[in-house]
């Protein structure tokens, strides 16, 4: 009796809480998918302007699928230069002596990010030209603050007392920051790489504007067109594809959670 | 053995030391208490030990595991933190980490192998009580008692001489830390390490302490000397403000039940006959007597007005024992437990239960008179 309480307790928590978590959204992605498909992509007539654009009804609109894949290499690329880069920044300004430092970096992060994003494609086109280098670069910048700030925050907010305990242990400061600090302040520079990834799905929408490729080339293409079905391909798949990234990584995030020995 | 020779500790950009030429030494497998109000630098008196700060002036000298005396200033931090167990108050278990990896934090640092790990970490977790499958769980998993547990056995993982002791049962209700004080004393009986143990409760420090440094304000020693000593003879006012007022009553602490207890109380066999035990009770004037059986073991107590005209054995007339106190309690904790039992007197038993004396408030009374008697300089 006992054993059946509790087995259609745990099953009610199961319900309300994971099954809503993990399949709404993707519920919810696919519905649009779909009506996507029927109402705009269904719709649009064998050999008209806009299924050129979209690569064509016979063969089954090929340049969506190439301006996703573009548009998922441009955030991959630049988020893990980002990572690559803002990790060992954000590192830095904790470590005693550059911790002077900690203003300038984040400072410069800061400019980054507070630059609109439209402001550095176009000033970069000058220097860098065009194309897939340039977006690249312009989302690196952009995606740097949310992590090195997450980095130098996560290591921060380790229990000074976990720390005094392992310098008193005779560990070195190297071996500290490796077993230590490092994965402790793992979910939190996690979450600056999240916040990044997802900022950076929608501003790599604006690399079409300087032939990058990826789905925003179906929006400014759809402007001057006014044809409105090449506006919502591009941008309900641009929304589509941030809300699944953020999800995704967000069930990674949830599992990355250290227990705390304050519980 | 600790030895501190004029140490001064100065930080930068202070014009008054933390710790003002501080010398004292601890014997061998003693544990020394460092006592004191906040701002005395107490910690900082510690951990100028294991380098965590480094003195300003002065010498501190450890004796080593080949039973060297080495000045510590000239010896590498990491290596030497390495050779001295360390164990704080908020603990700093590593949360990311099971218990056998923090209890084996040191020994992987000195490169041992996973198989001696594993067996030294089993050797000291059930030392401390604990069931061997806890090596498998969480700091989180544990209550704040079993982590503390744990702490103090990450600590005493490659077994150093000496050990550095951070309040470390500070941030525990009172019940278990009085349970953790016992048990850590009663450890200390068989590893007989050099300690130095810092706390800011000064019944602590006297109950811990085989000696006991008391600093005040600035890192100054006020006296350095054990417990009875303290109590007895306060060196200055501020030592006898600091002990207390209920320093005669302190004294209870330091006095343990078997010193003070009858070890022949009159006792009455299970299987007597009532009238004899009456008659036994009568003629000792007493209104209750315990009852043991064959083995001395304690069975529980009668009454005399409840045998009265009655016949058969005292067994049948037994009333259990509401508490009985170990040979080893400090008279304190045993008068505690009288009131709260309400009983004038109490059997005192050994670790199999058997009866070993009895000890009444009237005992306790006695040895607070004595013991104020000898602080006063009179004669007993």
């Amino acid at each position: 009796m006992k054993e059946d309480t509790n087995f259609w307790q745990r099953l009610r928590r199961i319900t309300i809480k994971d099954m809503m978590s993990w399949t709404v959204i993707p519920v919810l992605m696919i519905i649009v998918s779909v009506l996507v498909y029927n109402r705009l992509l269904l719709t649009i007539e064998p050999g008209s302007m806009e299924a050129n654009m979209l690569g064509s009804y016979e063969i089954g609109f090929k340049r969506v699928g190439d301006a996703i894949t573009e548009h998922l290499r441009l955030i991959l690329v630049s988020t893990s230069l980002a990572i690559a880069v803002a990790v060992p920044a954000g590192i830095l300004i904790t470590r005693q002596g550059f911790r002077d430092f900690s203003g300038l970096i984040l400072g410069v992060a800061n400019v980054g990010q507070s630059v609109p994003s439209i402001a550095i494609l176009a000033v970069f086109m000058g220097i860098l030209g065009i194309g897939f280098k340039t977006a690249v670069f312009a989302l690196w910048l952009y995606a740097l603050l949310p992590i090195v700030r997450n980095t130098a925050i996560g290591i921060e907010e380790v229990d000074p007392n976990v720390i005094e305990a392992a310098t008193g242990m005779g560990m070195t400061s190297r071996q500290i920051l490796l077993q230590i600090e490092l994965p402790l302040s793992f979910p939190v520079m996690f979450a600056g790489m999240r916040t990044a990834a997802v900022i950076n799905v929608g501003t790599a929408a604006l690399g079409a504007f300087i032939g990058a490729g990826g789905l925003g080339t179906f929006i400014i293409a759809g402007i001057p067109l006014m044809r409105d079905s090449l506006i919502l391909v591009g941008a309900i798949l641009t929304a589509i594809m941030a809300i699944l990234v953020d999800f995704i990584l967000g069930k990674i995030q949830d599992r990355l959670v250290v227990p705390t020995a304050s519980a | 053995m600790i030895k501190f020779e004029n140490v001064t500790k100065i930080y930068p950009g202070m014009s008054s030391p933390a710790v003002d030429n501080l010398s004292f030494t601890v014997p061998t497998g003693e544990i020394c208490t460092i006592v004191g109000p906040s701002g005395c630098g107490k910690t900082t008196a510690m951990k100028l030990v294991n380098r965590l700060i480094d003195a300003t002036d002065g010498a501190i000298h450890v004796l080593d595991e080949r039973d060297e005396m080495s000045n510590v200033l000239e010896m590498d931090p990491i290596q030497l933190r390495r050779s001295i167990g360390y164990i704080i108050q908020q603990i700093g278990l590593f949360p990311h980490r099971t218990i056998l990896e923090n209890i084996g934090t040191v020994p992987q640092l000195l490169d041992w192998d996973e198989a001696r790990i594993r067996h030294r970490a089993e050797e000291l977790v059930t030392m401390m009580n604990m069931p061997v499958d806890f090596l498998e769980r969480y700091p989180h998993e544990l209550s704040g008692g079993q982590r503390q547990r744990i702490g103090v056995a990450r600590g005493m993982a490659t077994d150093p001489p000496v050990m550095l002791m951070d309040e470390p049962f500070g941030a525990i209700d009172p019940i278990n830390r009085n349970i953790l004080q016992n048990e850590f004393l009663r450890l200390q009986q068989e590893i007989k390490k050099t300690i130095l143990f810092v706390t800011h409760d000064i019944d602590e420090a006297i109950k811990m302490g085989d000696k006991i440094c008391i600093l005040n304000v600035g890192g100054l020693l006020e006296q350095y000397d054990s417990p009875a000593n303290i109590l007895a003879y306060p060196a200055n006012e501020f030592v006898e403000d600091f002990v207390g007022a209920d320093r005669a009553l302190k004294r209870l602490n330091l006095v343990r039940v078997e010193e003070v207890m009858n070890s022949r109380p009159p006792l009455l066999q299970a299987t007597q006959d009532v009238k004899q035990a009456v008659g036994f009770m009568t003629e000792k004037k007493i209104r209750f007597a315990y009852v043991v059986d064959a083995a001395q073991t304690l069975k529980g107590y009668v009454r005399v007005k409840d045998l009265k005209g009655k016949t058969g054995w005292v067994e049948e007339y037994l009333e259990p024992a509401a508490t009985s106190i170990q040979l080893t309690t400090n008279l304190k904790d045993a008068l505690s437990e009288m009131l709260v039992v309400d009983y004038a007197n109490v059997c005192v038993v050994d670790g199999q239960n058997r009866v070993r004396g009895l000890i009444d408030t009237k005992m306790i009374h006695e040895s607070v008179i004595e013991s104020n008697a000898v602080a006063e300089g009179e004669e007993v």
